[in-house]
């Protein structure tokens, strides 16, 4: 299996949605007020990421081009339904958290964004492993701006008091600016470790996002493709 | 630094304005009041203002240091970043959270975005936003050695009445740097004969919040309450001090006068329909975000030049 791996690797690492891509920036902001909502928010979009991945890959040959769009948005829509009752059902409190954003990940740009980059080229199992990696980048992207908010903004770590009670939350961090100083650190963090790592001979990824010769993934038509 | 070599081409100005000079005159400016108010709060005014001071000269020494550029801490933008965002604070502000929003304007607001010239919104006005934010609780806590109040703003906004001479003099709850709207006025008076700031932001601002307050205040042509939201909040700090910071105004003669008239209606936008009392911090650094824009559309026509027809 060797495309699982190198599939789950490009999707934690080497393009993780969140760092790297910059993609799925509205839940990104808004549901990372601590890290236990990031959390869910991640695997709820990996659940519904990985199984949409896995069906768009086999109707890949019979949607036809001219509405690939709307088909993809169907096929996502069950998916978030599906999974919304099934949160309804079993974890009410994370159901609430999340409130408006678990519908939204219809419109979720890392889902279209696979499955039109992607899901709709290549087989299942691929698809299927992008999808994952895909998705648990997005969670640990989450988590960790969760985490570092919620212990900036609350001294807590999902939802425990981590800190002493003499501490006092600056609570900027659990409100909008407090999600794009937390997500520019870190992606700045991030940046600076591959960079580290690129300047010490091993070539992690390009830094940026782009062209990374990676055509198999990418959904531009630059003409760059080797055929 | 390379000022020497730098060539353009003529007319060429010569003048002893340099950043240096500038801030220092800043920092004389401000001294008034910043006397006044440790005077006025006691030490505790003064433990604030100097660890505002030192911590963003501080900031800004390591943070360039560690960065490998040249440290600049000798132009004093830092100590006048320090000295406003500690005149921004309450006097019962403890060292922590001055030292917290300290870091925070020089290190986020100013260098991260390029350092001095270079950041998009005055920086001390951003530290103090990030700290109304973060404890809104701490800053808004008036309370200094035998006396609890309200500032006169909150006391005009309920209603009551204030004594109209002690709150020009100065003795009224507030920030350790804004209550004495006399000592305020003297700094001014002392940049206006510099020649560092001149009458267009600062006037066009107090003139358009003034006439705005006069129509939307709800009190009609009374004096006192008119005074009262001049002199008795941020308002005479802010217009004369943060708004004619060089780098976050317009540098458009036009500009200014747009840049005034808008600082003067957020200002008394906020504080008439706003939750809270004051509202001039958050009019500068909104108001600071809207300058690229002013400038864009005030450039004076170059010598020479003939105004299109038709178009702007």
């Amino acid at each position: 299996m060797n495309t699982a791996g190198e599939r789950l690797y490009n999707g934690i690492v080497k393009e993780n949605p969140t760092f790297v891509m910059m993609l799925g920036m509205c839940p990104t902001l808004a549901v990372t007020t601590s890290a236990i909502n990031g959390l869910g928010m991640g695997l709820t979009t990996m659940v519904i990421l990985a199984l949409s991945n896995l069906i768009i890959s086999m109707l890949r040959k019979v949607i036809p081009d001219d509405v690939r769009v709307p088909a993809f948005i169907v096929i996502v829509a069950s998916f978030v339904t599906i999974v919304q009752f099934l949160l309804q059902a079993y974890i009410p409190t994370l159901n609430e958290s999340l409130g408006l954003y678990i519908p939204l990940i219809v419109v979720n740009c890392i889902i279209l964004g696979r499955a039109e980059a992607y899901a709709s080229k290549n087989p299942m199992i691929a698809s299927l492993f992008d999808g994952i990696g895909m998705g648990l980048g997005f969670t640990i992207g989450l988590t960790s701006i969760g985490l570092v908010r919620e212990i900036i903004g609350s001294g807590k770590l999902f939802g425990m008091a981590v800190l002493p009670a003499s501490y006092e939350p600056v609570s900027i961090f659990v409100m909008a600016p407090g999600a794009f100083f937390v997500l520019a650190l870190l992606t700045g963090i991030q940046n600076k470790v591959k960079l580290n790592l690129a300047k010490k001979g091993k070539d992690v990824s390009k830094i940026q996002s782009g062209c990374n010769a990676d055509c198999a993934s990418c959904g531009a038509k630059c003409g760059n493709a080797k055929e | 630094m390379s000022d020497l070599r730098k060539v353009s081409s003529s007319p060429h100005i010569r003048d002893k304005a340099t950043s240096s000079n500038i801030m220092r005159d800043v920092v004389i400016a401000l001294l008034p009041a910043a006397i006044f108010g440790v005077f006025h709060f006691g030490v505790n005014a003064l433990v604030v203002l100097l660890v505002t001071i030192a911590t963003s000269v501080a900031t800004e020494y390591i943070y360039e240091k560690y960065m490998h550029k040249p440290v600049t801490i000798g132009d004093y933008s830092a100590v006048v970043t320090g000295l406003l965002l500690g005149m921004n604070l309450p006097s019962s502000a403890p060292w922590w959270m001055a030292m917290l929003g300290s870091i925070f304007a020089v290190l986020v607001v100013k260098q991260l975005f390029g350092g001095l010239g270079q950041n998009f919104m005055n920086p001390a006005l951003g530290g103090r936003c990030f700290l109304m934010i973060s404890f809104a609780g701490r800053m808004t806590n008036y309370a200094y050695d035998t006396f609890t109040g309200a500032t006169p703003l909150a006391v005009i906004r309920e209603g009551g009445s204030i004594d109209m001479f002690q709150m020009v003099m100065g003795n009224t709850a507030g920030m350790i740097g804004e209550t004495s709207a006399i000592a305020i006025l003297v700094g001014a008076a002392y940049l206006l004969w510099r020649g560092v700031i001149d009458l267009k932001i600062p006037g066009t601002y107090i003139v358009t919040f003034a006439v705005f307050m006069l129509l939307f205040g709800g009190h009609g042509f009374d004096g006192t309450y008119l005074v009262a939201q001049l002199a008795g909040g941020g308002l005479m700090l802010g217009a004369w001090f943060m708004a004619t910071d060089y780098v976050t105004s317009p540098i458009t003669p036009k500009g200014q006068i747009v840049y005034g008239v808008i600082l003067g209606l957020l200002t008394g936008i906020f504080r008439c329909f706003g939750p809270s009392p004051e509202g001039v911090s958050y009019a500068i650094i909104f108001s600071n975000l809207l300058v690229p824009l002013i400038e864009r559309f005030t450039i004076p026509l170059a010598f020479g030049k003939v105004k299109e027809k038709g178009g702007n």
